[in-house]
């Protein structure tokens, strides 16, 4: 039963009042601008586009000064907004094997083809914090002579030899699913795992691909390659007859190689997982395409046994705005569920004491 | 063998390439210098909307859905009669409003607009993925092997 409380609108009314305050601070120190949102906390606005599933720096810039940094706030925000806009198509898929590279790493084969780039990387600093950088003069970056190279995916190279399973036919004929149109249907087909995966909640997904390098759905992986920077964007313009660009984005995929899988048909191959994330986010990539191998157990005929593997478990549980919301009614009030409750524990505990007099009687 | 309809189409689809990558803000100048810009009517838009953007499952295999991208788009009828139609990720809608026109204006007079607007853009792109592909060549990694011992 609802019974409806009036009485908190003004309370309401002044909390978001005092939030607004909150979220200014200091007036004394200037407020942010969206633009040095997106040049100095890239990485927190490609987190929030990716996971809020829409990529739109600036969007993704205002989400997270409105959410005060608060990033699952920030992604909600985003989600809530990519509803009210319609919907104008589907692109062609994008080719990440003609991204103009900003990095691009392999950990299973030193000489590639179009080189090993790190690009803007984390790696092999120190991990010093910096007080410097708050104020220091940054030298531009130093540039060398690029070399008019083909940069072919890693996986596209071992596979002509036979040794990596191939990409897998496509039919063009079946529909691809998406999420954000139909209810989600156990078990569910690669391309929906997919989708959920590159929205899924980081941290949810990092913890999973760690556990398969635990030992709980263990699938022995290398990073085959890892690539970041910016492709095209096709999309079948009906009133031109013809494709256009429509400019492009920057993503981050990460080819992992996994262990041999054969069969009486095919000699054994290297296996692989696939992460693929809207803007640079390589962790994110790497943990994607770790989840990715690990619920593809049931169609190389390995036993799930691992939380990794289990697809209603991994799937039910890694978009971060669900599981916000669902944790986060709980602080809605609850006042007559909890009087049933309370109902419930004093006739209980009364009838605890009526069958102790009971006993102590006979 | 290519038929001229496909080649205008392809020559079309380039120039309009160059437009959607454009920087707004280079973009805008260019059309600003623009003298004799013609009057035009929105036949649809300039509107905002979502592209569900795709990938391929390990890269090169069966599509599935990415993400949506924000998207503005723009058609225009000039006063010659020519549509023009413009598409750019973003929420530019003089953008896309402002390419629409341009892709009216190289229906009625292809070179005038290569040589005015898109080639100058496409000078520009060039010119910034040359920079981001030098800065990224500076951090490529040299392999050499060191040899212990003699043998």
């Amino acid at each position: 039963m609802y019974v409806a409380v009036k009485g908190g609108e003004a309370a309401i009314a002044n909390a978001h009042a005092l939030l607004a305050d909150r979220r200014r601070g200091d007036r004394s120190v200037p407020a942010l601008r969206l633009d040095q949102i997106m040049e100095q906390l890239g990485l927190a606005v490609d987190r929030a586009m990716g996971e809020g599933s829409l990529y739109d720096r600036e969007l993704a810039a205002l989400a997270l000064v409105q959410a005060r940094g608060d990033l699952i706030e920030a992604i909600f925000l985003v989600r809530a907004y990519r509803t009210t806009l319609p919907r104008f198509g589907y692109s062609l898929p994008i080719d990440t094997g003609a991204m103009l590279i900003e990095r691009r790493i392999s950990a299973t084969f030193k000489d590639l083809p179009g080189g090993q780039m790190l690009g803007p990387t984390f790696d092999y600093t120190h991990r010093l914090l910096d007080a410097a950088i708050v104020d220091g003069e940054v030298p531009a970056p130093v540039m060398r002579e690029a070399e008019e190279a083909q940069a072919p995916r890693v996986t596209d190279l071992l596979g002509r030899q036979g040794l990596m399973e191939p990409d897998g036919e496509t039919d063009p004929a079946r529909a691809v699913g998406d999420l954000t149109r139909e209810p989600l249907d156990f078990p569910l087909d690669r391309d929906l795992r997919l989708q959920a995966l590159a929205r899924g909640d980081e941290g949810f997904l990092l913890a999973l691909g760690y556990s398969t390098q635990r030992g709980y759905g263990r699938s022995h992986p290398f990073v085959g390659e890892i690539r970041i920077g910016e492709v095209a964007v096709e999309f079948d313009v009906p009133e031109l007859g013809f494709a256009v660009s429509l400019g492009r984005i920057r993503v981050t995929e990460c080819q992992m190689v996994n262990q041999f899988k054969g069969s009486a048909k095919v000699p054994p191959q290297f296996t692989r997982g696939y992460g693929l994330v809207f803007g640079q986010a390589e962790r994110k990539a790497m943990a994607m395409s770790l989840v990715d191998r690990a619920l593809r157990a049931k169609e190389f005929g390995e036993d799930v046994v691992a939380p990794a593997q289990d697809e209603e478990f991994v799937i039910s549980h890694s978009d971060n705005v669900q599981a916000t919301g669902f944790v986060e009614h709980l602080k809605l009030p609850h006042y007559v569920d909890f009087q049933a409750e309370l109902d419930l524990i004093r006739r209980m505990r009364a009838e605890h004491e009526a069958a102790a007099m009971q006993e102590a009687a006979e | 063998m290519q038929t001229q309809s496909s080649i205008d189409s392809s020559a079309r689809k380039a120039a309009l390439d160059v437009l959607a990558a454009a920087p707004s803000r280079a973009l805008a100048e260019l059309w600003d210098r623009w003298a004799d810009k013609p009057v035009h009517k929105l036949v649809r838009g300039p509107e905002t909307g979502l592209v569900m953007v795709r990938g391929r499952a390990g890269g090169g295999g069966a599509p599935f859905n990415l993400g949506e991208a924000s998207v503005s788009r723009a058609s225009v009828r000039i006063v010659s009669g020519e549509v023009g139609h413009g598409y750019c990720l973003g929420r530019d809608l003089a953008k896309a409003e402002a390419i629409a026109v341009i892709d009216a204006l190289w229906q009625r007079d292809a070179a005038v607009v290569e040589a005015e607007i898109i080639e100058p853009l496409r000078a520009l792109a060039n010119g910034a993925d040359q920079q981001r592909r030098n800065e990224s060549a500076a951090t490529r990694v040299d392999f050499f092997t060191m040899v212990r011992g003699d043998n």
